[in-house]
């Protein structure tokens, strides 16, 4: 049976569930009892018994079924094709006994693996037929024990307000156990890379080769795990980018500000938004297809050598993306000096530019520069672009023109299409990520922060 | 009296002098630079929409060529008719245009001109009539790539040879095929309606499009709800304590965490843990509402602050519950502000694509998903895998699956803005 079936039965049997509170209610309202809560708690109540612990259930039999069934039909091989087996081996064994049981037999597989692969079939059936069964026992449950407890002077109201209450302190505690589950991941994997590679290797290493040998004999290089080259790739697309977007940017925001009449800026301001609200897979292909020939050719026409994936195509149309957050942020922190400004530096006879350079700028100074953190977490947290665009081997170099890696490149080219999870390889990527993940935490928080402590209040 | 203008240094107050102008110099430099800087930014917008318009121009419509096949009695099996060699019966009418190739090279080269898709084109065609065994009946079908560009100018027919990716001969039977007016170039339905494949004339966008709106399902179905939640305990219940302020802190960290990081949690936790199968729309649509959430809750949060402390008051005056004042008149009266944040938060689902590969959504599947646990494609990966395609013919393909997305995210926005013009209230 579907999940969605099942999920379809619960809340029939929950809307049933409330069809009987209230009917029970009413019912005992028309018996000349005065209730406590009107018949529909009562309703709400019965429903939300029915249906909450077999929907929680139901979510954390499907997290857990695969993981148990895997388990039992391991422990039920025989045990000198288990028992000190690789985890890869043993994985590959579990994928092959599955294949069989869906019927995508290849080769003649032997008589354990057909064995195994008929009961995997009757475990899954088992698993499912039991996840029904406990499903619907426990709504049904749900509703007996809900029913037996109204009466009239029963507080349903006051009970279901708590029950959902409990619901969205839940709800809420979700987006902490996504960070905490983000910070945990990367952490656990990045543990179990570091004690292939040093701390201080991957950290001030000046080599990054990450292709490692898939079997020991095979002549490759070890791999080398030193991320500075990569390091250095993303803050120096970044800076391209930000060379671009904080100029462009400022002046836009200035001018829409201080210059521009209404009617300039009401069409001006929505067009600079859409910039971002395209994808940035369409940057990407943007830089790949315009903006990277263009630079070559101009290169080329100078006399230049130009990498085809050079890091100023990849910065500069990392820049163009950036500009609204620039633009946005600086037009917000301008906006907010107050009038009374303006017009003291103008009764002195200042300029508007004067205005704007010695009372305007300073003055919006705190919001622009988190602004601008916020832009640089952004521009090195940005995936597609890069990976389009820019370069896969890690060089150091301050040539724009030539080609360099970022650690979002990395972690793409790392993990697509490889699911092993106990190479270096791959574990580098999480060691990236860990490193991504805290540098654009530190640099939301100190925009944060440089907001809050340094903006002037004006009243 | 003249003295003013006696003496040659000497200035009437009304003439500027050259500092002034200086400084006038310098207004006029600052207002010229934010010019310039808007000027740039909007060449650049529109150099991008433009490029890639004209880029997909040609993937509009699709090169058919349409031929009279024989099916003989014997070569098809009516009651097993998808088991047919349907390429030798097509080679056989191929070859009654071209009587005179016999070479097995040319005879290669003839056969590139043509797609790959016709002998199922035909097989379907059969099997979903078998009348037509042992009749002569037309088929349109697409043709090769090279016959595509041929037709769209894309290859230079004056260029020599070695630069040429079509032989000289593979342009004379074209040019044939033209005379004898087998040749049309109808709209490219199947860039809409086809799965994915090797072959760009035959590929579509129709899994990555179903993969999308099963992962956007699922985000929706998660985020919606749980997004509210969040937001009606952090702005109507909760007290002012540690607890909730660490809530608060980490849904503003959450928004600004780069979304390839969501794709290694989700590698890691959905995939790896939970051992949920790869490349699955349910996953991405797991990964993507994790993303989606703090958008939701803070746009939610902002829809519920601007309805005016009064309605609660006056609910709760009568007797309503705090759950009661939200559920019935809160939340109603915010749920324009509430709608419009999400279909904004679902638009930047739509075209996110890092955490997508990182599970893997960028694999080579020639069907659509038959439910949300199959492998699939979405809408930004396909065009990733395009975009990374080697063969000419995926780049126009690759613009118009982007004009295809940016066409959903363009109506979403829309939506979206006019929601907010029409139902918004102040008060």
């Amino acid at each position: 049976m579907s999940v969605t079936l099942l999920f379809a039965i619960v809340l029939a049997l929950a809307f049933a569930g409330y069809l009987l509170g209230r009917a029970n209610a009413s019912g005992l309202k028309a018996a000349g009892n005065s209730l406590h809560s009107i018949p529909p708690y009562h309703g709400y109540f019965v429903a939300l018994w029915c249906g909450l612990p077999a929907f929680l259930l139901v979510l954390i039999w499907l997290a857990a079924q695969n993981t148990v069934v895997d388990r039992l039909l391991l422990a039920g091989l025989p045990s000198h094709l288990t028992e000190g087996a690789a985890p890869a081996r043993i994985s590959l064994m579990l994928g092959e006994i599955k294949n069989v049981a869906a019927g995508r037999i290849f080769g003649t597989p032997d008589q354990i693996t057909i064995d195994a692969a008929a009961r995997y079939r009757s475990l899954q059936n088992m698993a499912s037929l039991a996840m029904v069964v406990c499903t619907l026992a426990a709504a049904v449950a749900g509703i007996a024990f809900a029913r037996s407890r109204l009466s009239p002077d029963f507080r349903a109201r006051n009970r279901v307000d708590g029950i959902l209450r409990w619901l969205l302190i839940i709800c809420s505690i979700l987006a902490v156990l996504t960070t905490l589950g983000i910070i945990l991941s990367l952490v656990i994997e990045s543990l179990a890379f570091f004690s292939h590679v040093q701390v201080s290797e991957f950290l001030f290493g000046l080599s990054w080769s990450p292709q490692t040998p898939i079997r020991a004999d095979q002549i490759a290089s070890t791999g080398a795990f030193g991320a500075v080259p990569v390091f250095w790739g993303t803050i120096f697309i970044s800076v391209i980018a930000m060379l671009v977007a904080l100029p462009v940017g400022l002046f836009s925001a200035i001018y829409l500000v201080e210059y521009a009449d209404k009617r300039v800026r009401s069409v001006v301001k929505p067009l600079l938004e859409i910039l971002a609200g395209i994808p940035t897979i369409v940057y990407g292909f943007f830089a790949v297809l315009t903006v990277a020939p263009f630079i070559r050719d101009f290169g080329t026409s100078l006399g230049l050598s130009v990498a085809s994936n050079s890091a100023l195509a990849a910065g500069g149309v990392m820049g163009i993306m950036i500009i609204p957050f620039i633009s946005s942020f600086s037009d917000d922190a301008i906006t907010a000096v107050p009038q009374s400004m303006r017009d003291g530096a103008y009764a002195l006879g200042a300029t508007k530019a004067e205005t704007i350079r010695q009372v305007l700028l300073p003055a919006a100074l705190p919001g622009i520069v988190g602004g601008v953190l916020l832009a640089v977490s952004r521009a090195i947290g940005e995936t597609m672009i890069v990976v389009m665009a820019a370069g896969l081997t890690a060089t150091l170099t301050v040539n724009p023109l030539e080609g360099v890696t970022t650690v979002t490149v990395q972690i793409v080219t790392l993990l697509i299409g490889d699911t092993e999870f106990d190479s270096p390889k791959t574990l580098a990527a999480f060691g990236l990520g860990l490193v991504l993940f805290i540098s654009t935490l530190a640099l939301n928080i100190l925009a944060l922060q440089v907001v809050k402590r340094y903006r002037e209040r004006y009243e | 009296m003249s003295d003013t203008a006696q003496g040659t240094g000497r200035r009437a107050w009304y003439e500027p002098d050259a500092k002034l102008k200086r400084r006038h110099a310098a207004d006029r430099r600052l207002r010229a630079y934010g010019v310039a800087a808007i000027v740039f930014a909007l060449t650049m917008l529109m150099t991008l929409v433009g490029t890639i318009a004209i880029t997909a121009a040609p993937a509009v419509t699709q090169t058919m060529v349409t031929l009279n096949v024989e099916v003989p009695e014997g070569a098809v099996d009516p009651s097993d008719p998808r088991g047919g060699s349907y390429q030798k019966i097509l080679n056989e009418s191929v070859a009654r245009i071209f009587p005179e190739v016999d070479t097995p090279r040319e005879l290669r080269e003839l056969r590139q001109l043509f797609s790959n898709g016709g002998q199922y084109a035909l097989r379907d065609k059969v099997a979903a009539d078998t009348s037509l065994i042992g009749r002569t009946f037309e088929i349109t079908f697409p043709l090769s790539d090279i016959g595509d560009q041929l037709r769209k100018g894309v290859i230079d027919r004056d260029l020599p040879r070695e630069q040429r990716r079509v032989s000289d001969e593979q342009i004379g039977w074209y040019d044939r095929l033209v005379e004898q007016d087998r040749i049309s170039a109808p709209l490219n339905w199947g860039l809409i309606f086809n799965a994915d494949s090797r072959f760009p004339e035959l590929a579509g966008l129709w899994g990555a499009l179903v993969g999308s709106f099963y992962a956007l399902l699922i985000c929706f179905l998660v985020s919606f709800p749980v997004g509210i939640a969040a937001a009606v305990y952090l702005e109507e219940f909760a007290p002012k304590n540690r607890f909730t302020d660490l809530i608060e802190v980490n849904i503003n960290n959450l928004a600004a965490v780069p979304s390839i990081v969501f794709g290694l949690l989700g590698l890691a936790v959905f995939l790896n843990f939970f051992g949920m199968p790869r490349s699955a729309p349910i996953v991405g649509g797991l990964v993507l509402s994790l993303m989606t959430l703090p958008t939701i809750i803070i746009a939610t949060r902002a829809a519920l602050k601007a309805v005016p402390p009064s309605i609660r008051e006056a609910a709760i005056g009568v007797g309503a519950s705090r759950m009661q004042t939200v559920g019935h008149h809160v939340l109603p009266l915010a749920m324009p502000g509430i709608l419009t944040g999400t279909i904004i938060g679902l638009a930047q689902a739509l075209g996110e694509t890092a955490p997508l590969l990182l599970i893997g959504m960028n694999a080579f599947i020639t069907a659509a998903p038959d439910s949300m646990f199959n492998p699939s494609t979405a809408l930004p990966t396909q065009i990733y895998i395009w975009a990374d395609s080697p063969e000419r013919g995926f780049t126009s393909r690759t613009s118009a699956a982007i004009i295809v997305l940016l066409g959903f995210l363009v109506c979403m926005n829309a939506i979206a803005i006019y929601m907010r013009k029409r139902f918004e209230r102040r008060w």
